[in-house]
């Protein structure tokens, strides 16, 4: 890696002031950016460490849903019992990122932020309607992503936590690419009365909705109410491992499976 | 009562602790005084012409000692890297040879390519500044597909290979295979691509080069799987060093698997530059220059037919198979698609005519060379997928075919018609093993049940041979090999009846220390801690041709045992001495010398200290001291074999396969150490399964680069790919001709596994109709074989 200066600020001020600096670049879980950096495919001048700011870290009971600290852990959302109580699907689709080691180190926050079009936690976000917090605003989940790596946040904002919504049912069913285990598709499927949300990742550029799929189990939760309906192969991601067809089958198979996990 | 650390027990691997505690000695831990670090700046290109070379910027750059070139190597004299094995095609043209340079040329052939190193006080620093380095690239066409590289408009990768031919070659009778296909009633045909693979072994490559003026000796520390290899190829051919003036050290290697057998220009490099820089220089590859210059195995296509009589019986077999060497030839690289190759087209079958064509090409790719198993998985994979066809085309079931093709035991010692001749294996009694261990009879069953889940199973046979003990000498030589391939050994006992092992073989995970020492236990009744063995370094070492083509018990063990023959009959002529008696009333058991028919006894011990302390001893006959070496040479190549059973269960709706249940019924001989034995075979098994379901080598055909060029595509298997292995092994077919009895276990999970595996699928498969997939078995590909045969369900 190139050399950089480095700064572990002790308040969510002192971070907002650090990464004003020029080419400043936040480290949370450091999952993507290390090996970026390491791979010198980054030369950042500082990175202003998050993981002493305090108040970005634990899950906490809200009326009507869950808040996760944005430095919060993929292991600690895992194993939190409040979460596997209130939104089990959250805590498994923790469960299913990367392995054991990136659970350890990676972080809610780090994630979403960065946007990878394959990361899982964006199919979460948009699913069960969460609102991110940030040092200066709301942002709606459904708002957040905007493209391939790319989100509402403005540069040097920081997102500090996200609010789920706890849905009557929900399930993240999950095709991994078999080396990176990134999700080649992933489908978060979740029920809120008589709403379904039907979120997907992995196959496009970005977290999308399925508005054919949500309408078909609004009227029916059940997994053949998915039969016959399927999302258009014309935009999704293409590459060495899937090809956009497949990758369009896929978002079927895994959406019934969610459903049938949401029971 | 039974000696708990010798032959026959499962001795733990004493060299683990060591290892799990992070007290291994790599290349890399080595640090010397005033050491610099050498980065490589690679062509980012696979083919380009280097127009020039700019390092003015880099030379200025903080901590740069030396930016070093292809031209100040040319300019020391300094050669090319030697290819150790000669083909000779059809007309009995030698291989094409072309330059093989440590720093390239003006001209470079694959992406990774060394076209300058820099040299500088701390790695980052010699990082920085290797991207300073300014190369004027002119880009050339490029071409990494080897079925295109064979065509006429295709790019040349060398001006002295037309076509990017290397070699055209072929083996055994074509007149008596023609003859047997007019006769045949039945044909099974197949084509097949052998998916090329990157190596990674757990540590990447590293070298540490050293020159002392004062003695004018040169150091290589390297990671080798044969360091006195190196010493003879890097130093005669390469560098112009005599072996009393270069030393080569390969300390603790975290593994190989065939990569670190050859000799790399980074080798060199180190060498030569800590000579004119007079200073160590150190070089480790990180993962990216691993996946991007480590020699690659397989990438083969394979085109193959078995006739048949009416019942099924092989009658003739036809291969021609396209081999891709990549840019250069890499150390034994000619030598692994041809005589490691097609001489085990016999696979377990008494096939009574073979002929089988090679043309190996040059591509725009990294070299390519011997990869665990190297040539004979291969070999096993075609026959295995090819007999499966066949059992279908003859209408018998895939068990029944292989039983009724095999070499019968009673027909050993079996001379197939592609060189090899077997000495030894019970093929039908490995499957009589098999079948009750799977419960083949239960298979149906399974099969019904994984349907009423709504999956496929399949079940799958691999009944795989490799030629092992690599290799007798004159035969070697006369299949072109510019070697011996012998093995040394040094068995040295010291005063106090402790004893130094010193073995040509190397071990980077194959626990040698642990199995050798279980030999000069057993032999001498020697507490195993009291017998240290040494290796991997050419000042300690009389000589060796290192580990690999799981060669280090048949031929490295074999030169310890005749070692201690030696060790064993002077000591014998001390004991008589001093016991007074006769040397032939001397009887000798576990290191007891006993006149016969009394209680006259003395250990190896008494006699050890004797023998150094030559007070009372025969000097007027011996020499003091008990410190023998010998050479052993095979007189045959070693034969494993077995059969390898996997289940797999297909998940339709996604074309994910799962590995349900793998067994491996094993024929290596006598066995020394069972624990060490099962863990090879377990790796190998893994290594198999990588290769069909997971691991897949991806060039670009027309830019070269490299798409799978890090963990992110390049699928290794993990532990929860993969189910707990049975693995069961007979010991009733010793091998004949070496001394142990052994016959070698390293690859042997490798070569069957793949085979098993892709016959499991395709049976799972077979209600869509499909005879054959390539590997690696993607889901995306068992889903679009689902999807071509049931269209009606695809557009559900």
């Amino acid at each position: 890696m190139y050399a950089f200066s480095y700064q572990r600020p002790t308040s969510l001020a002192e971070a907002v002031a650090a990464i004003q600096a020029d080419e400043a670049k936040l480290l949370s879980g450091g999952q993507t950016l290390l090996p970026t950096l390491k791979q010198r495919l980054a030369q950042p001048s500082v990175l202003v460490d998050l993981s002493a700011v305090p108040d970005m870290k634990g899950v906490a009971a809200v009326d009507g849903g869950l808040t996760v600290g944005a430095f919060t852990r993929h292991a600690e959302v895992a194993h939190s019992d409040l979460v596997k109580a209130t939104i089990p699907a959250l805590a498994h689709l923790a469960e299913g990122i990367g392995d054991r080691q990136v659970r350890n180190m990676g972080t809610l926050g780090g994630s979403i932020a960065n946007a990878d079009p394959s990361a899982d936690y964006p199919s979460a976000v948009v699913a069960l309607k969460a609102t991110l917090t940030t040092d200066r605003r709301a942002i709606a989940g459904d708002d957040f992503f905007t493209g391939m790596f790319e989100t509402a946040l403005e540069p040097g904002e920081i997102v500090t936590s996200v609010r789920f919504a706890t849905p009557d049912k929900a399930a993240y069913a999950k095709f991994r690419n078999p080396a990176s285990r990134y999700a080649i598709v992933g489908v978060f499927v979740a029920k809120f009365g008589a709403e379904v949300r039907v979120a997907v990742t992995g196959a496009a550029g970005s977290v999308f909705r399925v508005p054919a799929f949500e309408a078909a189990l609004a009227a029916n939760f059940k997994a053949e109410a998915l039969n016959g309906l399927s999302v258009s192969a014309d935009d999704l991601n293409a590459d060495l491992h899937a090809s956009a067809d497949y990758r369009a089958h896929l978002v079927t198979v895994m959406a019934k499976r969610a459903v049938e996990a949401a029971g | 009562m039974a000696n708990p650390n010798g032959v026959g027990a499962s001795v733990r691997r004493r060299e683990d602790p060591r290892f799990l505690t992070g007290r291994g000695n790599y290349t890399d831990d080595f640090k010397r005084p005033n050491m610099t670090h050498m980065v490589h700046v690679r062509s980012p290109y696979a083919h380009a012409l280097v127009k020039g070379i700019d390092a003015s910027a880099a030379l200025a750059a903080p901590g740069v000692v030396a930016v070093l070139t292809g031209a100040d190597m040319e300019a020391d004299k300094v050669g090319s890297l030697p290819c150790g094995w000669q083909i000779h095609s059809k007309d009995g043209s030698p291989m094409k040879e072309p330059g093989h340079f440590p720093l390239a040329r003006g001209r470079v052939r694959y992406v990774g390519d060394a076209v300058a190193v820099v040299i500088a006080e701390t790695k980052d620093q010699a990082r920085d500044a290797a991207e300073l380095v300014m190369v004027d690239y002119e880009e050339l066409p490029a071409v990494a597909a080897s079925t295109r590289a064979a065509t006429p408009d295709a790019p040349q990768v060398h001006d002295e290979a037309p076509g990017n031919v290397c070699y055209d070659w072929h083996i055994g009778d074509k007149a008596a295979v023609d003859s047997a296909f007019a006769q045949a009633a039945h044909v099974a045909k197949i084509d097949l691509v052998n998916n090329r693979l990157v190596p990674n072994a757990m540590e990447p490559r590293a070298a540490l080069g050293e020159y002392d003026p004062s003695s004018g000796e040169h150091t290589l520390t390297t990671t080798s799987q044969n360091p006195h290899v190196i010493r003879l190829l890097m130093g005669a051919f390469v560098l112009g060093i005599p072996e009393h003036k270069l030393r080569v050290v390969a300390p603790d290697v975290g593994g190989g698997f065939g990569s670190k057998i050859f000799h790399y220009g980074e080798e060199a490099v180190v060498t030569w530059a800590a000579k004119k820089i007079g200073r160590p220089v150190k070089w480790t590859a990180d993962r990216s220059e691993s996946f991007l210059t480590d020699a690659h195995g397989r990438d083969h296509v394979s085109h193959a037919e078995l006739a048949m009589d009416k019942d099924g019986h092989f009658l003739g077999l036809r291969v021609a198979t396209l081999a891709n060497l990549g840019a250069y030839l890499s150390t034994f690289a000619p030598s692994i698609p041809t005589y490691l190759y097609a001489t085990l087209l016999a696979g377990q079958y008494k096939t009574p005519a073979i002929y089988a064509e090679v043309k190996a090409v040059f591509t725009n790719t990294a070299p390519v060379d011997a990869y665990r198993g190297a040539g004979r998985p291969e070999a096993c994979y075609l026959i295995e997928r090819l007999v499966d066809i066949a059992a279908g085309v003859a209408g018998l079931d895939r068990v029944e075919i292989r039983r009724r093709n095999f070499v019968p035991a009673s027909a050993m010692p079996y001379q197939t018609p592609v060189a090899l001749q077997y000495d030894s294996g019970d093929f039908a009694k490995n499957l009589d093993i098999a079948l009750p261990l799977v419960d083949y009879d239960g298979f149906a069953a399974r099969k019904a049940a994984s349907k009423a889940k709504g999956k496929l199973r399949g079940i799958g046979f691999s009944t795989y041979i490799e030629a092992c003990g690599i290799a007798p000498s004159n035969v070697a030589g006369a299949l072109g090999a510019r070697a011996g391939l012998y093995e040394s050994a040094e068995v040295r006992f010291h005063p106090t009846g402790s004893v130094t092992v010193f073995t040509g073989s190397h071990s980077h995970g194959q626990g040698h220390e642990t199995t050798f020492a279980q030999l000069v236990s057993q032999r001498f009744g020697v507490p195993i801690e009291n017998v240290e063995i040494v290796h991997g370094d050419t000042a300690k070492i009389p000589f060796g041709m290192g580990t690999y083509g799981s060669r280090s018990l048949a031929v490295g063990g074999s030169a310890i045992v005749k070692a201690m023959d030696k060790v064993e009959r002077k000591a014998k002529k001390i004991a008589a001495h001093m016991l007074e008696a006769a040397e032939t009333d001397i009887e000798v058991k576990e290191g007891r010398f006993t006149v016969a028919g009394t209680d006259k006894s003395l250990g190896i011990g008494d006699i050890a200290l004797q023998a150094y302390v030559p007070h009372n001893f025969p000097l007027d006959e011996l020499e003091p001291g008990l410190d023998e070496q010998a050479f052993y040479d095979p007189k045959n190549f070693t034969y494993p074999n077995g059969c390898h059973v996997c289940e797999v269960e297909i998940d339709p709706d996604t074309g994910v396969t799962q590995v349900v249940a793998f067994s491996a019924v094993d024929d290596f001989g006598n066995v020394i150490n069972p624990l060490i034995v099962e863990g090879q075979v377990h790796g190998g098994i893994v290594q198999g399964i990588g290769q069909a379901l997971l691991e897949n080598c991806v060039y670009d055909d027309e830019s070269g680069q490299l798409l799978t060029g890090s963990y992110m595509d390049y699928c290794m298997p993990r532990a929860d790919d993969v189910p707990s292995f049975t693995v069961r092994y007979h010991e009733d077919q010793p091998c004949t001709h070496n001394p142990l009895g052994v016959k070698g276990c390293g690859e042997a999970g490798t070569i069957g596994a793949s085979a098993a595996v892709m016959n499991a699928v395709v049976d799972a498969l077979g209600a869509f109709g499909v005879t054959h997939i390539d590997m690696p078995a993607t889901p995306e590909k068992i889903w679009r074989v689902i999807q071509d045969a049931t269209p009606a369900m695809a557009a559900e």
